[in-house]
């Protein structure tokens, strides 16, 4: 969604945990509260537990599904990150962990360049590399989308970092055809 | 001047006595007192912690040689069980109470209940009822064993008062002081203690709560174990009259009182 220049759709939860959406940005937002409302409890309890990546996921599986099923949906697809953990959940409530995981036009677009580039052993500045192909190639096809994007990361127990937005760097050439000039008929 | 103490604590408790909500002019709730006596009366659970396991044991009573002996170890969870001295039948509401927490929790956030969080739940529940007028405390103590990945083993003990308090070691219930002694004895050598010699010292502690006749057998003892990759696990009839053996062959016993005649020959 490009309304808005610089949307945070990528948010930490506690330190070490990222939530990352798509859909209804206000929905995103009521989630957010309640993510940060489990946050604030934990540290009131002051028993040393702290909500990790894994049960955040399974919290938002159960209000997701729950508010499938009350015909009340949070019309959201979300992504959970974490030491030694991704997941996602959606508005229905259904839920899968893999080692790469995509929503919207990504799940069309993205998870083939990441089934066939993706390894176990990348080093941080191919991970890096590769999401950047993959987001370039959803600018380039997706007519809604700007080339403003942004990385986020958690490693192992440092605090979650996400990155300022910043823009990709883009090749329109081989294009040309679909410039729409009168010649030809835009095709390729 | 004492015994004028007592006349007026004698005098004056039944009339502060009847409701739970009516401090003495002492400052106590002598219903609340009432029902910590209720637990006193139970018949003994001890229970004791090592590095990676937290056992609890029983003693079982049965009303007649005609009788089964009474239930005294439940588990609430894979990785949390408890030890009940007192009302039964509270006991049985209570666990039915801490296995639902357990279950709502596994289902929301697909993991373990930390025991800490339920077991002050659990301590808040009994606290509520010590300041309503509709109801009663609960008769019941509790020895809460649980596992957690994050913090480890621990033991909690709960009260009819409300109050919560975690041991590294501890025993209630009828002549529990035995059990206790023998405990405070050995507790600093339980954080390395073997699984199984932590069981038989959860034995040798609760035969010295037997009776003046009585001795610890497989039909009235009772042991639970549950720790690092191990899910609660009951040990009682055959299961336990291995460890009984052992007992025996140490030579049996506690050194802090009690006659258990745990010498074979």
């Amino acid at each position: 969604m490009k309304k808005k220049k610089a949307p945070r759709r990528i948010r930490t939860v506690g330190d070490n945990c990222l939530i990352g959406a798509s859909g209804e940005y206000s929905d995103f937002q009521s989630v957010m509260d309640t993510l940060e409302g489990m946050v604030q409890d934990d540290v009131n309890y002051d028993d040393g537990e702290k909500s990790d990546a894994k049960s955040i996921h399974s919290y938002l599986r159960a209000v997701m599904y729950q508010r499938r099923s009350k015909m009340n949906p949070l019309w959201n697809d979300i992504i959970i990150a974490g030491k030694d953990f991704l997941g996602y959940v959606d508005k229905i409530g259904t839920t899968y962990e893999d080692s790469f995981i995509a929503t919207g036009f990504g799940s069309y677009l993205a998870i083939p360049i990441l089934r066939s580039k993706w390894r176990p052993d990348l080093t941080e500045g191919e991970a890096r590399a590769l999401l950047e192909d993959c987001l370039r190639v959803l600018f380039y096809r997706d007519c809604r989308a700007l080339n403003r994007i942004q990385i986020a990361k958690v490693q192992g127990d440092d605090d979650a970092v996400v990155s300022d937005p910043y823009e990709l760097e883009t090749n329109w050439s081989g294009f040309e055809a679909t410039k729409g000039d009168m010649d030809g008929d835009g095709g390729w | 001047k004492s015994s004028k103490k007592a006349d007026f604590v004698a005098m004056h408790r039944n009339m502060y006595d009847t409701d739970v909500t009516v401090f003495s002019p002492e400052g106590r709730l002598l219903q609340v007192e009432y029902a910590m006596e209720s637990t006193k009366q139970g018949s003994a659970c001890v229970g004791l912690r090592s590095e990676n396991y937290v056992v609890i044991g029983a003693l079982k009573r049965s009303v007649n040689e005609m009788s089964s002996h009474q239930k005294k170890l439940m588990e609430i969870d894979g990785h949390m069980g408890i030890a009940i001295a007192g009302l039964t039948a509270d006991a049985r509401s209570i666990a039915k109470w801490m296995r639902n927490e357990c279950l709502n929790h596994k289902y929301v956030y697909g993991s373990a209940m930390p025991s800490k969080r339920l077991c002050e739940e659990l301590a808040d529940k009994h606290q509520r009822t010590t300041q309503t007028y509709v109801r009663r405390p609960y008769g019941v103590g509790l020895l809460v064993a649980a596992y957690d990945e994050a913090t480890g083993p621990h033991l909690f003990q709960t009260c009819p008062s409300g109050n919560l308090y975690e041991f590294y070691a501890t025993a209630i219930g009828a002549r529990s002081q035995s059990a206790k002694t023998y405990l405070e004895k050995h507790f600093e050598g339980f954080p390395s203690t073997e699984k199984d010699d932590l069981i038989v010292h959860a034995l040798k502690a609760l035969s010295g709560c037997v009776t003046g006749d009585g001795e610890l057998n497989k039909d009235n003892a009772s042991i639970a174990i549950v720790g690092k990759d191990h899910k609660f696990q009951l040990i009682e009839g055959e299961n336990v009259a291995v460890y009984l053996d052992k007992l025996e062959v140490d030579g049996g016993g506690t050194e802090g009182g009690g006659d258990g005649d745990a010498m074979e020959e």
